[in-house]
């Protein structure tokens, strides 16, 4: 239990083991683990970062989305709209169109009696006409015939 | 256990004697030598091993073992020593790992690696009697190791003092503290030196103190007969923390002694 010279031994063999251990023990294993907690550090940060960045994304994904159907009920609002418009553009040309071409029918008509009536009536003249000269031609009783004459004329 | 021809005394002594060649001063004690260099060599090289191939990959578990202190470790080393240096935590490391070994030996049950000895060195023909044979297996219960481990932590107490204060302001610090005063220089230097002479001394008696008492404990269990097994476990469970917790200490004073080396008061 005296102290001897096995402290000598004992401080040399402590000497040389702290010598080691720093050297080619310690270096070593602490930069491995320095090392690796710096990658997972950057693996926990890029995680985040992704994370952060789905997010966002999905933000605007639902963003446009939003955009995009408002603006295709804007279109389809407006294409109703203008679909109405143009049917009653058409029906309203469509009555006018037909009133027009009656409008037309009518004055045709009109104007086609009244020629078939001015014909006529010219036809009937000349008849007339030609009815009296033959009477008067033949000249028979001026007396009896005279009646006949007055009728005819009578008649235009 | 005790043989027939023991008695308790004889017992113990044979259990506290070390295996001791040589005469006086240059004496050497043998079983410290061999078992402290066994442990320490078994220490480096299964942490040489990580380190051989440790990388910043998946590690294994051993690799996860020894990182396990090295970074627990390394974070006793910083939360105490503010700066940069290549010595403290490898040496931190090596106390800790060292001592909790060689208190580690304790728990080996106290008579199988002695009477191992006793009965290998008597068939081997070193002895005429087996009790002639002395194996003390515990290295921190021999004052030669606790001292060697304290004094050379005292030597690097001087050697930081000097280097961060200068010469200068290591001999300012042994005689201008804690009686600013010129005239108090003797007694300063003094009590500064009781001061510094206390840390290499408590370190040392400390480890071996708790060490030797629970040894001694194991030996005087060992000699009660049947009820020694539930003895033995119950102490050797409330030793491990023992064992932990001093070789713990020694790394944790050593960092503070340097790092109050370092730095200016």
């Amino acid at each position: 239990m005296d102290l001897n010279a096995t402290i000598i031994g004992q401080t040399i063999a402590f000497i040389v083991f702290v010598w080691f251990c720093m050297k080619f023990v310690w270096p070593p294993i602490i930069n491995a683990i320095e090392e690796r907690q710096k990658k997972i550090a950057d693996g926990l940060n890029a995680g985040e970062r992704a994370q952060k960045d789905l997010e966002k994304a999905q933000q605007e994904i639902a963003e446009q989305l939003k955009e995009a159907k408002q603006q295709s009920a804007e279109i389809i609002e407006q294409a109703k709209k203008r679909g109405a418009k143009i049917v009653e553009e058409e029906t309203q040309r469509g009555h006018e169109e037909r009133e027009k071409i009656v409008a037309s029918g009518h004055e045709e008509v009109t104007a086609e009696r009244n020629r078939a009536r001015e014909e006529l009536r010219k036809q009937v003249a000349v008849l007339a006409v030609t009815g009296a000269q033959k009477i008067i031609e033949r000249e028979v009783d001026k007396d009896a015939h005279s009646d006949i004459v007055e009728k005819l004329v009578a008649e235009l | 256990m005790i043989s027939g021809e023991q008695t308790p005394t004889q017992y113990i002594q044979h259990h506290l004697q070390n295996w001791t060649v040589g005469e006086g001063f240059w004496a050497v004690n043998v079983d410290t030598i061999f078992w402290s260099v066994l442990l320490g060599v078994l220490f480096l090289w299964s942490f040489r091993k990580v380190a051989k191939k440790s990388s910043a990959g998946v590690p294994g578990k051993w690799q996860c073992f020894v990182e396990m202190i090295v970074e627990f470790v390394d974070n006793s080393v910083k939360e105490s020593f503010h700066g940069k240096d290549k010595l403290i935590a490898p040496l931190a490391l090596t106390i800790f790992v060292w001592i909790f070994l060689m208190n580690l030996m304790d728990l080996i049950p106290v008579d199988w690696l002695p009477t191992a000895a006793m009965y290998g060195g008597y068939w081997l023909g070193f002895v005429d009697d087996p009790h002639d044979v002395y194996m003390k297996v515990v290295p921190t219960t021999d004052l030669n190791t606790t001292f060697a481990l304290s004094l050379s932590v005292f030597a690097l107490i001087i050697i930081y003092s000097i280097k961060y204060k200068g010469v200068k302001g290591f001999a300012k610090e042994m005689t201008l503290t804690p009686f600013n005063h010129w005239a108090l220089m003797p007694v300063n230097f003094v009590l500064e030196s009781i001061t510094l002479l206390a840390k290499p001394a408590s370190l040392a008696l400390r480890l071996f103190g708790n060490l030797y008492a629970g040894e001694l404990i194991f030996i005087l269990i060992a000699m009660i007969g049947f009820w020694q097994l539930p003895a033995h476990f119950a102490w050797a469970v409330f030793h491990i923390l023992v064992i932990t917790l001093q070789a713990f200490i020694f790394m944790m004073l050593t960092i503070v002694y340097l790092s109050m080396a370092s730095s200016e008061h």
